[in-house]
């Protein structure tokens, strides 16, 4: 380009004031574009997933137990058979762990039935079945609370009449849903008594609304999952055959 | 005068040059209209693989998604792909290798940026950062102060585009937190007020940058019924200057993008395509000099 050219066209830009002339949006088009079968496989991306994918197939599906039948958690009113083999699970699992670092037992477990994503269903069982009961990356913590507090979680399990899983409570509601029998671990609840209660992060962060873990005399985070205490379970067992039982009841 | 400007208006000059004619009628009728097309997604949620059954089956999955984008782009080269957030939780993919799948293959797409949302902390902040190396892309928050954290630095505020001349701002907004994310997951991270965040980062864009196009890439939530919470569309009315809200987090699924009046009465368009990557969502958006406007304003189609 000349120089007399590139002044010209100096002038000819500031004469026009073209960047001033701002563009403008004339149109708008929006549109959701399904991902549909009918879209071809990009094949450079789906070699590049094959062997993650093979890979944890292969872990996923090798068996570990067996399901005598299908467990639903809207099977049962006050537990359920599924809630109940997942409770008794962390309990048995998170256990020895708590009382080889504290030296303290597990008194009771309770977590919130929404945390069930899935049934057990019956026949072959895999870490893929935990993957589907617990998708979450919920951890097993263990809170220290006061028989009071103990109080105010009966409470919140007798009005939301909700099939919450727990292990090692017992709770007999009368038809007017007042309290019958209240037990952790055969025993009276002692008001003046500390309790080990373990439950998920997730509730312990105030979800579903239990709000009863705060205040608190200690919290012990075990890194734990939830899903694994479930795998570590199914490893133990040949049959699955979880029941629904007399822990959570109504009296009618 | 920045040098690429330059190049676009001397580029143009030059062409009048060639035909001889000086007139303001054939400069204008020389700028052809501009067609940027924003692709983008929420909530993917690790779903890498097509569903093979339930309501969404034979629906989804990465590499379909490659091949659309890929057909988009080859249509439109003046193409940007955005996340807005939850990349990581809901399939093995995640459990098994933490996200650097993920991630790797929203690098192979060539997205151009992410925002962050609140299960991409599911592995607490560290799990994050360590996944960082395998993402070719930006992460863009203007409201998650990292400075205290190992994630500092590795974000940015906005990130400005530039595509045939035409200048487009994106500018990220995460949700709250608290209440939602475990405080030892995301440590020291603050949260900071997406209202006053969204003020600023729209006028930095609008007057400072000289974008042609300001676009919020939102974890915050579509709308909430009954609550304060901020949300999209709150957003979108209480704040002027951006164009286009794609949203997550509330997983929502919207037959077609929401037409918002802002402070300034002018639309914005508020978007988000549900979850685990069934739909791509799809905004073009033509730009033509004020000259060829035509008398009637913008026309949305959508
Ligand atoms: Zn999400």
């Amino acid at each position: 380009m000349r120089f007399t050219h590139f002044l010209f066209l100096l002038y000819f830009l500031s004469f026009l004031n073209c960047k001033d002339e701002k563009l403008k949006i004339i149109k708008i088009e929006g549109q959701q574009i399904i991902i549909s079968d009918s879209l071809i496989l990009d094949g450079e991306i789906e070699n590049f997933i094959k062997p993650f994918r093979d890979n944890i197939q292969k872990d996923l599906d090798s068996i570990l137990a067996y399901s005598a039948g299908t467990y639903s958690k809207t099977d049962g009113e006050l537990n359920t058979a599924v809630g109940n083999f997942m409770a008794d699970a962390i309990y048995s699992e998170a256990n020895p762990i708590f009382k080889s670092r504290t030296g303290h037992d597990i008194d009771m477990v309770i977590f919130n039935h929404g945390a069930i994503r899935s049934a057990l269903n019956k026949g072959n069982v895999s870490k893929r079945t935990a993957f589907e009961l617990m998708p979450f990356e919920n951890t097993v913590v263990v809170i220290a609370i006061k028989g009071t507090q103990i109080d105010s979680l009966i409470d919140f399990l007798r009005t939301s009449k909700t099939a919450h899983p727990v292990s090692k409570l017992k709770l007999v509601l009368n038809q007017e849903f007042k309290i019958m029998e209240a037990k952790i671990k055969g025993k009276n609840i002692d008001k003046n008594r500390i309790y080990y209660v373990a439950t998920s992060n997730y509730v312990y962060s105030g979800g579903d609304n239990m709000s009863f873990f705060k205040p608190n005399d200690s919290v012990y985070r075990l890194d734990y999952k939830i899903r694994n205490t479930l795998i570590d379970k199914f490893i133990k067992l040949d049959t699955i055959e979880p029941v629904i039982d007399d822990r959570f009841i109504q009296i009618k | 005068m920045k040098r690429r400007d330059f190049i676009q208006q001397a580029s143009a000059g030059t062409a009048l040059v060639t035909l001889g004619s000086l007139g303001l009628q054939s400069f204008t009728s020389l700028n052809n209209t501009t067609k940027i097309t924003i692709l983008h997604t929420n909530d993917v949620h690790s779903h890498i693989d097509t569903f093979e059954e339930g309501r969404n089956a034979n629906k989804g999955g990465v590499a379909r998604r490659a091949s659309l984008i890929d057909s988009i782009r080859k249509e439109n080269p003046n193409t940007l792909l955005l996340d807005a957030g939850d990349i990581f939780q809901g399939t093995p993919y995640f459990n098994y290798y933490g996200g650097e799948l993920e991630f790797k293959l929203m690098s192979k797409l060539k997205y151009d940026a992410a925002t962050i949302g609140n299960h991409d902390f599911d592995n607490g902040i560290d799990g994050l950062f360590a996944q960082l190396p395998h993402a070719k892309f930006q992460f863009i928050s203007a409201n998650y102060d990292f400075s205290n954290t190992i994630m500092d630095t590795q974000t940015k505020p906005y990130q400005v585009f530039q595509k045939n001349g035409i200048k487009i701002g994106v500018f990220g907004l995460g949700i709250e937190l608290n209440g939602l994310v475990a405080p030892n997951m995301f440590k020291e991270t603050k949260y900071l007020n997406p209202l006053e965040i969204s003020q600023d980062m729209s006028r930095i864009l609008k007057t400072e940058e000289k974008c042609d196009l300001i676009i919020c890439l939102s974890h915050l939530g579509y709308n909430y019924r009954n609550s304060n919470k901020i949300s999209d569309l709150s957003l979108a009315k209480a704040t002027k200057d951006i164009d286009l809200i794609i949203g997550g987090h509330t997983h929502t699924f919207l037959p077609k993008p929401t037409i918002v009046k802002n402070s300034d009465n002018k639309n914005v368009l508020v978007n988000q395509v549900g979850c685990y990557g069934i739909y791509l969502g799809k905004i073009d958006f033509y730009f033509d000099s004020d000259k060829n406007k035509s008398a009637n304003g913008t026309s949305i189609i959508v």
